[in-house]
């Protein structure tokens, strides 16, 4: 792997209470690519992806240890502002949550509590970003209505472009099509590889195949442990362990 | 096929006991509604609804000429109320969201039931205190004869709509999915704009209708006015005055009132004002909670 590294755990364990969750990951994420993260239901994926921008903090009852390195910086550092942190390290959900709010004003929102009050600017990044989640053509004449109104994976596609608003560094997918249609699935896996000109993402998935279409680097954890990572050719076709080969061909999980 | 008969028949006899129940509730309210419509009707065979509802002056024992005006009370009532929903409002939104958003687990457990508890607090005993600690205290602090004022009520009535407020509001921040909150501090909001443009806004209606139960119950409210407001049948110009409100009015009169005379009618027809003015503010309370509640499921 040549690529620099943009966000990386070193040592990491987490905890929640006594239950000890992530157990000493090595994981570094390259800039602009795609990064997957796979493994079994409870091996900790989401629980890892949710520690990239602290989202674990709110929380209550968990405790970290080891370090993650945005940039090389330390997230944990008192320096680093979470608030500031999450502006630069976007996240998508695993069930779309649009606020109840019209579908502009979901877009807008990341901008408007930095403080952007100018209308022409909030337009301008409303559509743009519309448009990056391949959404736009679908919307562009019912900008006003309610979020509500628009399909499953319209509502995810919006919350996708409602990250991109804020101009992320990282954007941070937690099994985003685990609660849509497979069309729907097939728009937001086209857009997620095209993201990766710009960004760098990071993907949580319960589907193999998903992982492999979507991805550069996969990474394989299992009970809180990173099995296997390398890029995600080798991964699928030729893994070094043969516990990542016995979950890919299907044989547990 | 006795035995099938037999509890045909219990079944039948305890479906009957509980309808009948249903019943004596609806027919109980409903007697009462006739009783007042019955006995305020009267009243205006010799008081014209116009100079009942709009003349200032309530003074029915007058040797000179009997006026029965109720604008006074109206507005005492009304200012009373809204002085009252002033100071409680921003109180009682601000408690709900610090209860469902800021305390840990274990201080919302203890302080939400201490919250509940206040409203039982009998309201004579909130009167008392209005007459002993707060008129003394407002008289000193503004220089005035005695604190028994729009104020002092005012003051009173806040505490006791509180619990109600406070109660209400924090259910339905806490029924605000947590997925918002999430998509808010991912986004890169801080929590107090993720309370303030989320959440407030996606509980708003059951805030709303926290704050129409709670005037409600202001409304309604008879003795904790009765004993801190002053009682005095001048029409108000300010909260610093004493005043009397409807439901003083009704308690302090209808004591002494001789038996079916124009006062006595008259005092029921105030009853019937309070009745339509309450009924349509809990119907306020109630369209928007139903709204709220069909919205979120």
């Amino acid at each position: 792997m040549t690529a620099r590294s943009k966000i990386e755990a070193r040592k990491l364990d987490f905890f929640y209470g006594s239950k000890h969750v992530l157990k000493g990951l090595d994981l570094a994420c390259p800039e602009k690519s795609v990064t997957a993260i796979i493994g079994p239901s409870g091996c900790g994926k989401s629980t890892f992806i949710r520690t990239l921008n602290r989202m674990n903090d709110v929380v209550a009852g968990t405790r970290l240890a080891g370090r993650i390195l945005l940039d090389g910086a330390d997230i944990h550092d008192p320096e680093m502002d979470p608030v500031e942190l999450r502006r630069r390290v976007g996240m998508v959900f695993q069930k779309p949550n649009p606020f109840p709010k019209s579908i502009f004003d979901n877009v807008a929102y990341g901008l408007r509590i930095n403080g952007e009050r100018r209308r022409g600017r909030l337009e301008e990044v409303v559509e743009k970003s519309l448009r990056e989640a391949a959404l736009w053509d679908e919307v562009k004449d019912r900008l006003r209505e309610n979020a509500f109104a628009l399909s499953g994976g319209q509502q995810q596609r919006l919350c996708i472009a409602r990250a991109l608003a804020v101009r992320p560094e990282v954007i941070l997918f937690d099994e985003p099509c685990s609660a849509i249609d497979p069309i729907a699935t097939a728009r937001v896996e086209d857009l997620i590889q095209r993201l990766k000109t710009e960004y760098t993402v990071v993907i949580v998935t319960h589907n193999m195949q998903q992982a492999a279409r979507v991805s550069d680097y996969t990474a394989f954890l299992m009970l809180g442990e990173l099995v296997e990572f390398g890029d995600t050719k080798t991964i699928f076709t030729a893994p070094v362990r043969k516990m990542t080969e016995e979950y890919i061909t299907g044989r547990f999980g | 096929m006795n035995k099938r008969a037999l509890r045909n028949l219990k079944e039948k006899s305890v479906r009957t006991f509980f309808f009948l129940n249903g019943l004596l509730a609806v027919v109980v309210l409903a007697g009462i509604f006739l009783l007042l419509l019955v006995s305020a009707v009267p009243a205006f065979r010799e008081i014209h609804l116009r100079e009942f509802l709009f003349t200032k002056t309530w003074d029915p024992t007058s040797p000179l000429k009997e006026t029965y005006g109720i604008l006074g009370q109206i507005a005492s009532s009304v200012l009373v109320t809204l002085g009252a929903m002033i100071l409680a409002v921003p109180v009682g939104i601000g408690v709900a969201a610090y209860l469902s958003d800021v305390a840990h687990a274990r201080v919302r457990e203890i302080v939400k039931p201490a919250v509940e508890i206040l409203a039982g607090i009998p309201s004579v005993v909130i009167g008392f205190l209005g007459i002993v600690l707060i008129g003394p205290a407002l008289a000193k602090l503004f220089g005035l004869g005695h604190g028994l004022n729009g104020l002092n009520g005012s003051l009173l009535l806040a505490v006791m709509s509180l619990p109600t407020i406070i109660s209400i509001s924090e259910d339905s921040l806490s029924a605000v999915p947590p997925a918002y909150g999430e998509a808010s501090l991912a986004l890169g909001g801080s929590r107090w704009q993720t309370l303030v443009r989320v959440k407030l806004p996606a509980a708003l209606s059951g805030i709303i209708a926290a704050v129409m139960l709670g005037m409600g119950r202001a409304v309604g409210e008879t003795m904790t006015v009765l004993m801190a407001t002053g009682n005095a049948r001048a029409f108000p110009t300010g909260l610093m005055q004493s005043l009397r409100t409807m439901t003083s009015n009704i308690a302090i009169e209808l004591g002494e009132v001789p038996y079916f005379t124009t006062h006595y009618y008259a005092l029921f027809a105030i009853g019937l004002v309070l009745f339509i003015m309450t009924f349509l503010v809990n119907m306020v309370a109630d369209i928007v909670l139903h709204k709220y509640q069909q919205r979120e499921s």
